[in-house]
């Protein structure tokens, strides 16, 4: 009888609040939609679509950041806030071997900068990974079992101290970064273009998208890194060597916001020391927005999260960019608390 | 006299006892300390403690968030904003301004407390629909809102006064003050006193008892009914749920509580640099302030304090001075060639240091807390609870909920 009773309270009185929340929140997105589509269509076709360009090449490298965060947070629970200063490394360190690799601005027109190119990918993620797993081994490991948010205070710490390292480097200024990509329009068919470069940083950062997809789903180590952040423990008793695992997580997450470096240097053709700080705040958003620890979710979340950008930017007023891009975060935990993909999770 | 020592025995070899004793002798030796080793001249770090004061203020706020109950904020100095604005807006010529057209002058004390109560229900009201998601979504809903705080003052207009701020804030004031020799005039009994940039002491006294106030306050909070249930939700909020604990307002009270101890630093703040403008709000001062909770020791309040000192003493004297103490370091040890820039590139050891001081906070963080992860001062409630049982102390790391 109590059981019933019950059921009958969750079913009768429970719904009808819950569903005027969630009415709520799809009036406030529909009335949102429309006003974005109204001004889309008294601004045309070919500015929509360079606005759209604009959007998925920011989108793509907030992607790239994004899936570093939301693999640490997957498998150690951490927001790592030094992954935005290891994503300007990457910008600072692929600018100073620039001229080791032969790239010159003045001379990158063809195909004979592919080859330099994809060495610098190689090098610069390899040297933010290593950065990144020293960072793990120096900041984080000894903290494992210390009170929940030491390990944040250190990353907080070594954001600071790579800002640090950057500044005494360079200075705080923004610099100029090699422009390598050729900058014409690619023509989409009647006054529809897209940028060449925009079209560079999309293919990069899906290529890259895909390799880390695949890696994840099909190889051992990919498994071992799955099973670890479901339970780090069952994994240990498994045979799974967690620091191993743990290390080699922060390895592929600074690899790829290495890469996010080079590719946001060669689209802006501008970085800073202080830049990725601020850029890795929109990234993390991204990551949440897409639900956090889901790898999917994180490039989902950084694609929606650019779009916002360039929409807000080109088609409403730049000054309300941020507080509408957390504002919507704000919305999307309230009314749907994992993020788009994420999954429920019991409380522990 | 037999109770006193009575007393004195009983906690001498409690840590926060010594702490909190340590605290106030140096509280109360302070000025007079800094004057004397300066000649005379030490109004300014006078004032620098005054200021360190707010932040101190602020960490036993977030202490009660953050230590008592377990809710990761990562958007704490929204609320120092609101607090800040809030005084500028009904304290100063500044609403004349707007097209309300019509200035407000509330006293001094009332309008700490507005500061303060419209703290509290911006708190509650972004509380209420984000405290019941997982604890990490809190501290990201709270970092959305720390993000939007400062830039919405920005784009206020004539409203907020725009990326200028508001200025000519209405200086605190006091029914009456004691003017004596230590500030070179004669004892004298001041009435209808007006705190400006002249009596620096006056805001470091009063500073000093707010902070005392706050720390009663919020210790017997602590030792009452709803401090024993932030810490039933922080160990365990399905456990408090079943043992009947509200959680939800529970959470929002504590919330709120530290939303309004930050709001009324923050109309502090606002009156003492008769100044506001929405750059001194950004993610750095919320993520002070929680590095100076965590540091000093989560969920202990002496802790919280003397994490507050020790990183503001850092961030506001050490980093700043460290060029000239360095260079007169280098020239008495025989290396002063160092001190000036060369053509090669060299800038010199004063503006090397200078540029370091990020580099330097970074490894200072770092370094206290892989030396000490408990923080300076820890908790011992959290102490014994952790070392209770061994499984305990392997849940631990996931206990923020």
């Amino acid at each position: 009888m109590a059981a019933a009773v019950q059921r009958l309270r969750t079913n009768v009185l429970a719904t009808p609040t819950a569903s005027l929340v969630n009415l709520v929140g799809i009036l406030l997105v529909v009335v949102a939609l429309l006003a974005t589509v109204q001004r889309v269509y008294q601004g045309g076709a070919t500015y929509f679509f360079e606005t759209v360009g604009f959007g998925l090449a920011e989108g793509a490298i907030f992607a790239l950041v994004a899936l570093g965060y939301t693999m640490v947070y997957g498998i150690i629970e951490l927001i790592n806030f030094a992954h935005g200063d290891v994503f300007t490394l990457g910008a600072f360190f692929s600018a100073a071997l620039m001229g080791t690799f032969g790239l010159d601005e003045g001379k990158s027109s063809g195909a004979e900068i592919i080859l330099p190119l994809l060495g610098l990918f190689l090098v610069t993620m390899l040297f933010c990974a290593l950065v990144n797993i020293t960072i793990e081994r120096v900041a984080y490991r000894p903290l494992r079992n210390a009170p929940r948010l030491a390990p944040l205070i250190t990353a907080i710490g070594m954001s600071s101290l790579l800002e640090g390292v950057m500044f005494l480097w360079k200075g705080p200024f923004n610099l100029h970064y090699p422009n390598l990509l050729p900058s014409q329009q690619i023509p989409l068919g009647g006054d529809v273009t897209i940028s060449a470069k925009a079209v560079f940083v999309i293919v990069a950062a899906v290529i890259l998208m895909i390799a880390l997809t695949l890696f994840i789903n099909r190889s051992k180590l990919g498994k071992a890194m799955r099973a670890t952040a479901q339970d780090r423990d069952a994994a240990q008793l498994m045979g799974i060597n967690i620091n191993r695992t743990i290390a080699a997580t922060f390895f592929i997450g600074a690899a790829l916001a290495g890469a996010g470096g080079i590719i946001y240097g060669l689209y802006y053709n501008s970085y800073a020391a202080f830049d990725g700080f601020q850029y890795g705040l929109y990234a993390f958003t991204a990551a949440v927005f897409g639900g956090i620890g889901n790898i999917p979710g994180a490039a989902i979340g950084g694609f929606v999260i650019g779009l916002v950008f360039a929409i807000s930017d080109g088609y409403f007023v730049a000054a309300w960019t941020i507080p509408l891009v957390f504002g919507i975060l704000i919305f999307v935990l309230v009314f749907r608390p994992t993020g788009l993909l994420g999954m429920r999770v019991p409380e522990k | 006299m037999s109770r006193l020592r009575g007393f004195i025995r009983s906690n001498a070899r409690n840590p926060n006892a010594i702490a909190y004793a340590l605290m106030l002798v140096a509280a109360l030796f302070y000025p007079a300390i800094v004057q004397f080793a300066n000649g005379g001249n030490g109004d300014y770090l006078v004032g620098l403690a005054a200021d360190g004061g707010v932040y101190v203020l602020m960490a036993i706020g977030l202490n009660v968030v953050v230590g008592f109950a377990g809710l990761l904020d990562l958007g704490y100095a929204a609320f120092f904003a609101i607090g800040s604005y809030t005084y500028a807006e009904v304290a100063s010529y500044h609403l004349g301004v707007t097209p309300i057209g019509h200035a407000l002058h509330v006293p001094f004390w009332l309008a700490l407390f507005v500061g303060m109560f419209i703290a509290a229900v911006a708190g509650a009201l972004l509380g209420a629909p984000t405290l019941r998601l997982r604890g990490d979504y809190l501290a990201i809903v709270t970092l959305g809102f720390g993000e939007i705080v400062p830039i919405v003052f920005r784009n206020g207009g004539i409203w907020t006064g725009g990326v200028p701020g508001i200025s000519a804030l209405d200086q605190p004031t006091l029914p009456g003050w004691i003017q004596g020799p230590w500030i070179g005039q004669a004892l004298a009994w001041v009435p209808d006193f007006r705190l400006n940039s002249g009596n620096l002491t006056a805001y470091y006294v009063l500073m000093m008892v707010l902070i005392a106030l706050s720390v009663v306050i919020v210790h017997n909070l602590y030792n009452s009914r709803l401090g024993r249930a932030w810490m039933a939700v922080r160990e365990d909020e399905t456990a408090a749920a079943a043992s009947g604990v509200n959680t939800v307002s529970i959470k929002l009270l504590a919330f709120s509580i530290g939303a309004a101890t930050s709001g009324f630093a923050g109309a502090f703040y606002g009156a003492k640099l008769s100044y506001v403008s929405s750059e001194n709000f950004g993610f750095t001062v919320s993520v002070t302030v929680l590095a100076m909770v965590v540091l000093g020791g989560m969920g202990n309040i002496p802790g919280a304090m003397l994490g507050g000192f020790v990183l503001y003493f850092i961030l506001y004297w050490l980093l700043p001075n460290a060029p000239q103490q360095v260079e007169s370091l280098t020239t008495a040890v025989g290396l002063g060639s160092l001190n000036a820039a060369t053509p090669g590139g060299w800038p010199g050891i004063a503006t090397e240091v200078a540029n370091s001081k990020f580099l330097i906070f970074g490894l200072i963080l770092v370094g206290i807390m892989l030396l000490r992860p408990q923080g300076l001062l820890p908790s011992q409630v959290r102490k014994q609870e952790l070392t209770h049982s061994a499984h305990e102390a392997v849940a631990a790391p996931r206990q923020l909920q």
